[in-house]
């Protein structure tokens, strides 16, 4: 089936939230703090500036609560008397004019008295730099299997290492925009974003507001990876100030140097490792600890501490794991939501340090993970037992075999003997990602969604869930006619509207196919229940049906509705942190060739295989490209992306010099599914959005490693850095020689 | 805000010779660099503009018996697409094929590149080795600067306030090796960590090098280097020379050890190669 909105995207015909007409409306513009922690003293705006001419919002101007209500309300919408982070937003001002505006933002002056920020999560942090309890962490997570200690006092080898990753931007092609007016007392915010209901939900908190007086809606959204989960809240509260406060339409569009600097990113990491294996081979303990830097607010990092230290031990089968977690709480900007959510970071730092133990132990790196790999009936950190009949053995020899691997590293060696500058390697990893809420998230969100009835004998789709390029459309359009038996063109998709859908719950966590596609199935049960027809009635006799039953009703509403019940048996303990982590998992092995030259220390990667199973895959190009996405995203994030901070601020907050890959960057991506139907999923699908994110780094890591004989702990790997490693190699082998 | 559109050159250097230095006008070209700003860079609204789109002799490609002539707004596209330039300059054409992507490549200008003056330009160094004269002209009359003596520091260069430039011009001559590598962050879209340009001729060596220096920068140490003692026999032995001609930094793109040691190398690589297809 073609994508639902793939023409008007392609032509250019989809309205983005900065092409909405809006009447009469003024332009927004956000002054922030210029320090990373202080006193806001004063507040000066240049009285060469007709300040009468604007409209001036602050945290007086909060009617509620002065936070942005998430998990934690210690973000405030507008700063009132102290400054976390630069860029922290302060003021507010519109005015008609676009330029105007901005113009008028420089001419505002946040004076802040500095107190001494902490702003390398590495170090402990100093007295004064203390913030939040006694040690600024936000969140401690710990999974406890087995007797770690014991397990590692037997062990034939014990393993240590420390790994590295670095914040990244999203990048989506959008950047982040909201319009807000009002209409007969009812409060209008529209834009781009990816979770209605937590923009409704802190809109109410923060306007002091009924349920029914605000209205969130979506506008087409140009990418998202995570990036619109939690901020669109932030600056859709700001538009809602200021149309407020002006009584006219107010429209914020961030340039893409605003959206870099202040918006959040991926949470750094620092991941350190320590691995007892027996002699054959099996790992026997690991013991893992996880350490993000959250950024000044908690914003959603104990979530994303979670999931990263829930996916730590990798796919693999160990008896013994300890895995202790630490979200802190820095002076940068808050991170956040990003495609994989901590995990990409954990197995970063587990699949390299599996290439780092299986080469201490002296064994070969497929060989170590075909023989430690999680089967059916054992059971991750957490005790979940895996029984989704995966054969994840096979995904791993298929991925190596598809690849080449055997004839590719025998050709390597030739070339290393021949040539005396480039180098080329093999690299693998194999993984995992957990789709829907964490334990018992998904529960705790108690999804609805509505399949109705129209008179015209279409049926529509009532959801919170949105269309980012993703596909929602075009999935739900696809399992609703599948269920209905109805043509495609029988099933529309109502706009998410909080004012019209019931809250399916956010559109994250790769849970939107899965989780909310099932509710779609339930719901149309319900709809041709509720008709009085059985499960068999589908198609033409269903449009009958439908009519019919508006004919003799006019007026009247036929809507199936659907509630969230976890699949049968899922169990999840929060205090001990054991049980059913996920109600199902993607599992995956990615095999990525790179290419190094040793005169300007590039790695090129110039072919990846990856090969995954995500249960029944219901829209093959939607799904590949949702894989060669992530896997180019990976990428990026392992050779180049790089945000440089000084002084807590991102230094380089320009597409100019912050570097994401371009086509020219990526090798072939062959990507293969093997498909074992998942019972729990719509037609049995499981979740595959961010699966994709969490195995190229590691596989194209692991494969420079192999290239050049060097042991890279840190990415982005720069061509500076390997330079380091292979300089600093060379060094020491001349000084032992 | 007005931009006065000359239709001819005379109409235009009478335009800019009106204006004091301290007010001068900034003659607009493709724009690639001077619009990039424009949304959020107050100094670039407070400014004054010409725009040389309609001057029609400042256009073109053209061959004469000795030199090519770039026109002050031949673009990059307009060199790729020219088949003797291919035949000729193929050094030219590789540089002109790195810039950017084929929007900026079609408004781009090699005259913009030059007055832009940036270290890590891309034609500049192609130009520099292939002994190009930069023509500029004034409602006083003409001259003409070498290329290697146009910059004076960084972002700085010959140009007076009421000239334009109005022509590049390029001699030609038989050039055994035309060597152009642009090491940029990534492979395409991207500013140049290391640039480098080497041509040899019955002229010499000419070593230029990029995003090295506060200007691009001719290395006439490693020239001479090259002409006295032949072929270096590891990157290592560039390295004195190249002490002496460039002073690479850290900034934002990259480290000054980096651009140090990548363009020994890739230096040492393509003159060996012109070696060996000298030999
Ligand atoms: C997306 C993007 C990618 C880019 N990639 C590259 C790249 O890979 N490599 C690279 O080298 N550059 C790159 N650039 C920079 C730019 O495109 C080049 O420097 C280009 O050659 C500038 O030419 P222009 O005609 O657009 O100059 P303009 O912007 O019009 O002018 C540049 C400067 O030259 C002056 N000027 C122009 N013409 C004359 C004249 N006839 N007489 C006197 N002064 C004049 C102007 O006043 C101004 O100071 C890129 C720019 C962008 C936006």
């Amino acid at each position: 089936m073609e994508r639902i909105e793939g023409i008007a995207k392609l032509t250019g015909a989809e309205r983005y939230v900065d092409d909405l007409p809006a009447e009469g409306a003024l332009w927004g513009m956000t002054v922030r703090s210029p320090a990373p922690r202080g006193r806001i003293r004063e507040v000066r705006f240049d009285p060469s500036v007709d300040w009468s001419r604007f409209v001036v919002v602050d945290h007086r101007d909060v009617p509620g609560a002065n936070e942005v209500l998430l998990i934690e309300p210690d973000q405030p919408v507008l700063a009132t008397d102290r400054v976390r982070h630069v860029h922290e937003p302060v003021v507010l001002l519109a005015h008609p004019s676009r330029d105007a505006v901005r113009q008028a933002a420089r001419a505002v002056e946040v004076v802040v008295g500095p107190e001494e920020p902490y702003l390398d999560f590495a170090l402990p942090p100093r007295p004064a730099q203390i913030q939040r309890g006694d040690d600024n962490v936000m969140k401690r997570i710990e999974v406890r299997k087995g007797d770690v200690e014991a397990a590692l006092a037997r062990a034939a080898r014990i393993v240590e290492g420390e790994y590295r990753t670095g914040a990244q931007e999203h990048v989506y092609i959008e950047t982040q925009g909201m319009l807000a007016w009002e209409d007969a007392g009812v409060l209008f915010i529209k834009g781009s974003l990816q979770c209605p209901y937590y923009v409704h939900k802190a809109a109410l908190r923060a306007l002091g507001r009924d349920a029914d007086a605000v209205r969130i809606v979506q506008a087409p959204t140009g990418g998202g990876f995570g990036g619109k989960e939690e901020y669109p809240s932030m600056i859709g509260l700001h538009a809602a100030l200021l149309a407020l406060k002006a009584g006219r339409p107010v429209k914020i569009v961030y340039d893409r140097g605003e959206d870099m600097e202040a918006t959040t990113k991926r949470h750094p990491a620092i991941v350190r490792h320590r691995t007892g294996v027996n002699a054959d081979g099996r790992l026997i303990a690991q013991d893992i600890d996880v350490r993000m830097d959250g950024g000044a607010y908690v914003t959603l990092s104990p979530v994303v501490l979670s999931r990263g230290v829930i996916h730590a031990a990798g796919p693999y089968s160990c008896d013994n794991v300890r895995i202790v977690g630490h979200a802190v709480m820095t002076n940068s900007p808050p991170h956040g939501a990003f495609r994989g959510f901590g995990a990409p970071q954990t197995h970063f730092a587990n699949e390299r340090h599996m290439d780092v133990v299986a080469a201490t132990v002296g064994m070969d790196a497929i060989e170590f993970r075909r023989r430690n790999m999680i089967g059916d009936g054992d059971s991750t950190a957490t005790g979940q037992v895996i029984a989704d009949g995966v054969d994840r053995a096979a995904l791993l020899g298929r991925a190596v075999e598809l690849s080449g691997w055997r004839e590719k590293e025998a050709a390597h060696a030739r070339l290393a003997r021949s040539d005396p500058w480039i180098r080329r390697g093999m690299g693998v990893a194999c993984f995992h990602h957990g789709a829907g809420f964490t334990g018992g998230g998904e529960v705790m969100l108690a999804s609805r969604l509505d399949v109705a009835g129209l008179p015209d004998g279409r049926v529509e789709v009532r959801s919170a869930n949105i269309e980012m390029g993703q596909g929602t459309l075009t999935i739900f359009t696809q399992i609703a006619s599948a269920r209905l038996g109805l043509d495609p063109s029988m099933v529309t998709i109502a706009e998410a509207d909080t004012g019209r859908v019931p809250n399916s719950g956010p559109t994250v966590a790769s849970r939107t196919a899965m989780v909310v596609g099932r509710l779609v199935e339930e719901a149309c049960d319900e709809l041709r229940a509720r008709l009085g027809l059985g499960p068999d009635v589908v198609g033409d006799s269903l449009t009958q049906a439908l009519v019919r039953w508006h004919a003799e009703r006019p007026g009247a509403e036929l809507v199936g509705e659907a509630k969230y019940e976890p699949p049968p048996g899922v169990r999840w303990d929060d205090e001990s942190y054991t049980g059913d982590a996920y109600a199902a998992y993607g599992w995956a092995a990615y095999v990525a060739e790179v290419e190094v030259d040793l005169r300007t220390y590039a790695a090129r990667v110039i072919d990846f295989v990856a090969v995954q199973d995500v249960g029944t895959v219901l829209n093959p190009t939607l799904a590949r490209g949702q894989v060669q996405g992530g896997v180019a995203q990976g990428i990026g994030w392992a050779l180049m992306e790089e945000c440089r901070w000084k002084d807590g601020a991102m230094e380089n907050a320009e597409l100019t010099n912050y570097i994401i890959p371009t086509s020219d960057d990526l090798p072939p991506l062959r990507v293969h599914f093997e498909e074992t139907p998942w019972p729990g999923g719509p037609l049995g699908a499981k979740g595959l959005g961010e699966l994709p994110i969490d195995g190229p780094a590691p596989a194209v890591v692991n494969a420079i490693a192999r290239a050049v004989g060097v042991d890279p702990r840190e990415i982005p790997l720069t061509p500076e850095r390997l330079m380091a490693l292979i300089e600093d190699d060379r060094a020491r082998h001349a000084r032992i020689a | 805000m007005k931009v006065p559109r000359p239709a001819d050159l005379a109409q235009a250097l009478e335009l800019l010779g009106q204006r004091r230095s301290e007010t001068p006008l900034v003659p607009i070209a493709g724009g690639t660099d001077l619009m990039v700003h424009w949304p959020v860079r107050p100094d670039a609204r407070t400014r004054e503009y010409v725009d040389l789109a309609a001057v029609g002799e400042l256009r073109g490609v053209r061959w004469s018996e000795e030199a090519l002539e770039l026109g002050a707004l031949a673009s990059y596209w307009d060199v790729i697409v020219d088949a003797q330039a291919n035949e000729e300059f193929p050094i030219l054409v590789a540089s002109a094929r790195q810039v950017g992507a084929i929007q900026i490549q079609s408004r781009g200008t090699w005259a913009g590149n030059i007055v832009n003056g940036s270290p890590a330009a891309d034609g500049v160094p192609v130009l520099m080795a292939c002994d190009a004269v930069v023509v500029l002209a004034s409602r006083e009359g003409t001259r003409e600067v070498a290329l290697d003596r146009y910059y004076t520091g960084y972002r700085e260069g010959a140009r007076r306030h009421d000239e334009l430039v109005v022509a590049i011009r390029i001699p030609r001559i038989a050039r055994s090796l035309q060597r152009f590598v642009k090491v940029g962050p990534r492979r395409a879209q991207a500013i140049a960590k290391v640039g480098l340009a080497v041509t040899r001729s019955e002229a010499g060596w000419r070593v230029v090098a990029a995003s090295v220096a506060p200007t691009v920068r001719r290395c006439r140490a490693v020239e001479r280097l090259l002409e006295e003692n032949g072929m270096p026999s590891a990157p290592e032995d560039l390295d004195p020379a190249l002490r002496e001609d460039v002073s690479p930094i850290d900034d934002i793109r990259s480290t000054a050890e980096y651009r140090a040691r990548v363009l020994g190398r890739v230096l040492f690589d393509a003159v060996r190669d012109g070696a060996e297809r000298a030999g």
